[in-house]
C-alpha cells in the first residue's frame, strides 16, 4: 500500500521592518520543528520571484497556509499572484488580539514576553495546520 | 556644490531556514540600528515582491546593498526585478569565510558568536555605506 504523508506549506512574512515580521518568522519557525514536524514545509517567500519553477509551484503542490504581519499581506498577496491560493491567510495581530496578547515592540532580540507571544502564535497556527489535515 | 545626501538601503535575505539568511538580516539591523543609523536603512524584502509603491520608491530613489543569505540571491533578483542595479551585493557566507574563528549557529535567532560575527561585519559595511550616501545622484 502507497501510504503518502500530506503536508501543509507555510508561507511567513519575514518583515524585517517590523516586530510583527520576526515574531511571524519565529513562530513559522517553531511550527516547523517543534509543533508539527513533518506535517509542514516552509519556503522563503521572496523565492517565488527568485527560484525557479519549483519554488512557484509551492502553493499547487502544497494546501498553503500564509502568515502575515501586517494589513500589506506580502505573504498572501505573493502566494496567490506567484504561486497559488492560499487555504488560509492569517495575519499575527488578530491571532494575538485572541490571545489577550499586546503587539511586540522588537524587531530582534524579542523580550521574553514576546517569545511567549510567538509560541501562542505558533501554537494558533499549528492549529490551522490541523485543521487543513483533517479537511484534506 | 555638495551633492544631497541619500539614505542607503540595506536589504538582507529574508531568509527562514538557513543560518546565514539570519546573519544576513542581524549584519543589516546592527547597520541601521547601531552603525549608521538615519544613513542605512532598511525595508521588507517582500514588500518588493508584491511591487509595493513606497519600497519601490526607496530601492529606486536611493543605492542599494544587498545581503544574501544563499546562492538563490532573492535580495539582490528582488531589487534587480525593480529595474534597479544593487550598489553592492554580498553574500553573508563571505563574511564567515573572512572571519573563520566566527562560525554563526542558530536560525531563528543567531547565537553570541553570530551576533559578534554581524557587528564586525557591519562596522566593515559602514565604509560603504558612508561611500554611497556621499555619492552624487546622478
Amino acid at each position: 500500500m502507497d501510504i503518502q504523508v500530506m503536508k501543509v506549506g507555510i508561507v511567513s512574512c519575514s518583515g524585517e521592518e517590523l516586530p510583527e515580521g520576526t515574531l511571524s518568522r519565529l513562530a513559522c519557525r517553531k511550527v516547523l520543528t517543534d509543533l508539527r514536524p513533518g506535517e509542514t514545509v516552509i519556503i522563503c517567500l521572496p523565492l517565488f520571484i527568485a527560484g525557479g519553477e519549483e519554488e512557484r509551484g509551492f502553493a499547487k503542490k502544497y494546501p498553503t497556509i500564509t502568515v502575515d504581519g501586517c494589513d500589506k499581506m506580502c505573504a498572501a498577496k505573493a502566494t496567490e499572484m506567484l504561486s497559488g491560493k492560499p487555504v488560509k491567510s492569517l495575519l499575527v495581530s488578530d491571532m494575538l488580539k485572541k490571545c489577550d496578547l499586546p503587539s511586540p515592540k522588537h524587531v530582534r532580540n524579542l523580550s521574553g514576553e514576546e517569545q511567549e507571544a510567538a509560541q501562542a502564535v505558533a501554537r494558533e497556527i499549528a492549529q490551522a495546520v490541523d485543521e487543513v489535515l483533517e479537511n484534506d | 556644490m555638495a551633492g544631497k545626501a541619500r539614505k542607503v538601503v540595506v536589504l538582507p535575505c529574508s531568509g527562514i531556514g538557513k543560518v546565514f539568511g539570519a546573519l544576513a538580516r542581524e549584519t543589516a539591523y546592527e547597520l541601521v540600528e547601531r552603525v549608521r543609523p538615519g544613513v542605512a536603512v532598511t525595508t521588507c524584502l517582500p514588500l518588493l515582491v508584491i511591487q509595493d509603491p513606497e519600497a519601490k520608491s526607496l530601492v529606486t530613489e536611493n543605492p542599494v546593498i544587498a545581503i544574501d543569505g544563499c546562492p538563490k540571491d532573492c535580495a539582490r533578483k528582488s531589487v534587480e526585478l525593480q529595474g534597479v542595479k544593487v550598489a553592492r551585493t554580498y553574500q553573508a557566507i563571505n563574511f564567515y569565510k573572512a572571519h573563520k574563528d566566527l562560525k554563526p549557529e542558530g536560525i531563528s535567532e543567531l547565537d553570541e558568536t553570530g551576533r559578534t560575527l554581524a557587528a564586525i561585519v557591519a562596522e566593515e559595511l559602514g565604509e560603504v555605506v558612508d561611500k554611497l550616501a556621499a555619492e552624487e545622484e546622478s
